[in-house]
C-alpha cells in the first residue's frame, strides 16, 4: 500500500499557464536560434524552399496550359468546304439547316470571294492571286461545337454526320492536337506530382538533417536537461518547433521565389499570348495553392524534426 | 532513504565496477562516501541517480525501487534527486539565475514561483549578487557553489553530490560542507563522495568506504 502511494508520487504536475507560455517562451526562441546563423541556416530555408517552389511551379504551369486548353477548346471548330456546284440558295437552305440544329454553337460562312479576299490578305500572294481568272474557292462555312466541353469523339461524329450532307465536299476537323495537348498536361501534371512527392522526401531529409546537427551540437545542453529530470517532451519541443520555423520560412521563401519567377516570365507569356490571339494571362499562385504549399512545408518541416529527435535523443545520457 | 541490496555493477572489459553493496541510509541523514580512485564511488552514486542501472541487486530511493523505474519516468524520478558534480556541469551560455531555474522549469513551475524560489536558492548560496553574471566570469568556488543552488532548488529529498570540493583549497571546503550541514539540517538526505579524509574527520558524520568496488567499511 505504502509503495503504492509513494510510486505514484511520480507525476508530473500540471499547471496549463505555465506550460502555455512555456510553449510560446520556447515558440520564438527557436526562432530566435535559426537567426543566430543567419548564413547556415539561410542556405537550408534556400534548399527547401527550392524543393518547395519546384514542384509547386510545376504544378503551376500545368494550370495555366490547362486554362490554354480552355481558350483553344473553345475554338475546337470543323471547316466544311462546300461543292463548288451548289447554288447560292442551297448555301443558305443548309445554313439554315445547321442553325436550327442543337448540337452546333457558332456559325460563320465565307463567300468565295470573302475566301479569297481572306486569303489575299493572310497568303501575302495578293500579286499572284490577282492574276486568277476565276476564284477556284468554294463556299466555306466554320463551326464550332455549342457545347464547349464536348468531347472530341462526340465532335467528330458530329462532323462526320455533316459531311455526309448533300451540299458537302469536304469537312475538316481541328482537334487531334487538342487531344494531344490535353494528354501532354496530363503528363505533365502526374510528372509535378512524382516531382512533388520526392521533393517532400528531400525537403524532410534536409530539415532532418539540419535538426541532426542542432541536436549534436546542444548534446551538452541536453545531457544537462535530463539530469535535472527534463522529460523527452520538453527536450523535444524546442527542435520541433525549429522544424515548423524551417518549414514556414522555407515555404515563404518558396512563394517568394515563385512570385518572382512569375515576374520574369510574365512579359514574354503575354507577348506569346497577343500573338495567339490574346486573352490569356498567366496565373499566379492562387491563395490555396499559397496555403497548400505552406502547411505542406510546415509539415513536411515537423516531420523531419520529429524523425532527427526520433533517432538522437536516445543515444544521449548523462554519464 | 537509500538502500542497496547486494548490488552488483561491471562494465564490459573492465575490472572496476561494484560487487554485492549492500547498505540503508536513512531519512535525513548526512553521509560521506569515501575510498581510492577507481574505488566505485562515483558508479554508486550514478546507480542512485539512476544514471546507470545494476547488473545485479535492488537500488531503493525514497521508496522507489529503482529496477521498476521505466524510462518513460525516469524524468520524474530524477526531479527528486539533486546532483551535484566536480565539473559543475553549468550551461555556459545562460546566466546563473537561468542555470539554477532549469529543474523549475522541466517541472513546468510558474514565472513568479520559479523567481522566488531561484532567489531563495541564489540568496542561500550566497550568490545573489551575480544572478546575471554567465558560469565563465565566476571562481571555481563560486561555480560550485551555483551548482549546489541548481541541485538544491528544487528541494529533492535526495542530494547526491560527487567530489563537490575537488579543487577547492580547504577554507572553501569548509565553506561547501558547512552549506551541506545546513540543507541536512532541514531534513535532506545527503550522499557525498569525497577522498578528502581530513574533511570526513571535521564533520564525524556516517561514512562508507569503498575499496576495489566493495563496501569495507560503514561507520
Ligand atoms: N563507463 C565505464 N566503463 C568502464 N569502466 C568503468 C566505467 N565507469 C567506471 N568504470 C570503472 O569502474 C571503476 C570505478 O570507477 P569510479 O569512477 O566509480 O571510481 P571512483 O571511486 O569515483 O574514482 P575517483 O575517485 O577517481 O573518481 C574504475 O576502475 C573504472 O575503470
Ligand atoms: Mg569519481
Amino acid at each position: 500500500m505504502a509503495r503504492r502511494r509513494r510510486t505514484n508520487r511520480l507525476r508530473a504536475s500540471l499547471q496549463p499557464r505555465a506550460w502555455l507560455l512555456r510553449h510560446l517562451q520556447v515558440f520564438v526562441s527557436s526562432l530566435g536560434r535559426i537567426w543566430q546563423r543567419p548564413f547556415g541556416n539561410g542556405m537550408s530555408i534556400l534548399v527547401i524552399a527550392i524543393a518547395i517552389a519546384l514542384p509547386a511551379g510545376l504544378q503551376l504551369l500545368v494550370s495555366n496550359l490547362a486554362q490554354l486548353a480552355g481558350h483553344w477548346e473553345g475554338g475546337a471548330s470543323a471547316t466544311l468546304f462546300l461543292k463548288p456546284e451548289v447554288s447560292d440558295r442551297q448555301v443558305k437552305a443548309l445554313l439554315q439547316r445547321l442553325g436550327n440544329d442543337q448540337r452546333i454553337g457558332a456559325l460563320e460562312h465565307l463567300t468565295p470571294q470573302q475566301a479569297l479576299e481572306e486569303f489575299r490578305q493572310h497568303s501575302g500572294l495578293s500579286e499572284a492571286i490577282s492574276l486568277l481568272e476565276e476564284n477556284p474557292l468554294p463556299h466555306v462555312v466554320l463551326l464550332k461545337p455549342a457545347d464547349a466541353g464536348l468531347s472530341p469523339e462526340r465532335f467528330q461524329a458530329l462532323v462526320r454526320e455533316l459531311r455526309s450532307q448533300p451540299e458537302v465536299d469536304r469537312a475538316m476537323v481541328d482537334l487531334q492536337w487538342v487531344s494531344r495537348f490535353r494528354a501532354m498536361v496530363q503528363l505533365l501534371r502526374r510528372g509535378s506530382q512524382v516531382l512533388a512527392v520526392l521533393l517532400s522526401l528531400a525537403v524532410v531529409l534536409v530539415i532532418g538533417n539540419t535538426i541532426r546537427l542542432e541536436i549534436q551540437g546542444r548534446r551538452e545542453e541536453i545531457e544537462i536537461v535530463k539530469l535535472v529530470g527534463g522529460s523527452r517532451a520538453f527536450i523535444r519541443r524546442p527542435f520541433l518547433y525549429e522544424g515548423f520555423w524551417y518549414g514556414l520560412l522555407g515555404g515563404l521563401t518558396a512563394l517568394l521565389l515563385l512570385e518572382l519567377s512569375l515576374l520574369f516570365l510574365r512579359g514574354p507569356v503575354e507577348r506569346l499570348a497577343q500573338l495567339y490571339g490574346g486573352g490569356f494571362r498567366l496565373q499566379g499562385p492562387d491563395p490555396a495553392l499559397a496555403l497548400a504549399m505552406l502547411l505542406v512545408a510546415v509539415l513536411l518541416g515537423v516531420i523531419g524534426a520529429w524523425l532527427a529527435v526520433q533517432q538522437q535523443l536516445d543515444r544521449i545520457e548523462p554519464a | 532513504m537509500i538502500r542497496f541490496d547486494r548490488v552488483s555493477k561491471s562494465y564490459p572489459g573492465s575490472q572496476g565496477g561494484l560487487h554485492e553493496v549492500s547498505f540503508h541510509i536513512e531519512p535525513g541523514e548526512m553521509v560521506f562516501l569515501t575510498g581510492h580512485s577507481g574505488a566505485g564511488k562515483s558508479t554508486l552514486l550514478r546507480l542512485v541517480g539512476l544514471l546507470e542501472r545494476a547488473n545485479r541487486g535492488q537500488v531503493w530511493v525514497n521508496g522507489h525501487n529503482l529496477s521498476r523505474i521505466s524510462s518513460r519516468r525516469l524524468p520524474l524520478f530524477r526531479r527528486q534527486v539533486g546532483m551535484i558534480f566536480q565539473d559543475h556541469r553549468l550551461l555556459a551560455d545562460r546566466t546563473v539565475f537561468d542555470n539554477v531555474a532549469l529543474p523549475l522549469v522541466v517541472a513546468g513551475l510558474g514565472q513568479a514561483e520559479i523567481r522566488r524560489r531561484v532567489q531563495a536558492a541564489l540568496d542561500k548560496v550566497g550568490l545573489l549578487k551575480k544572478a546575471r553574471a554567465l558560469p565563465v566570469t565566476l571562481s571555481g568556488g563560486e561555480q560550485q557553489r551555483v551548482g549546489i543552488a541548481r541541485a538544491v532548488v528544487s528541494r529533492p529529498p535526495v542530494v547526491l553530490a560527487d567530489e563537490p570540493t575537488g579543487n577547492l583549497d580547504p577554507e572553501l571546503s569548509l565553506e561547501i560542507m558547512e552549506l551541506f550541514r545546513q540543507f541536512n539540517q532541514v531534513g535532506v538526505t545527503l550522499l557525498i563522495a569525497t577522498h578528502d579524509l581530513a574533511l570526513v574527520e571535521h564533520f564525524s558524520c556516517r561514512t562508507l568506504t569503498l575499496r576495489d568496488g566493495r563496501l569495507v567499511g560503514d561507520r
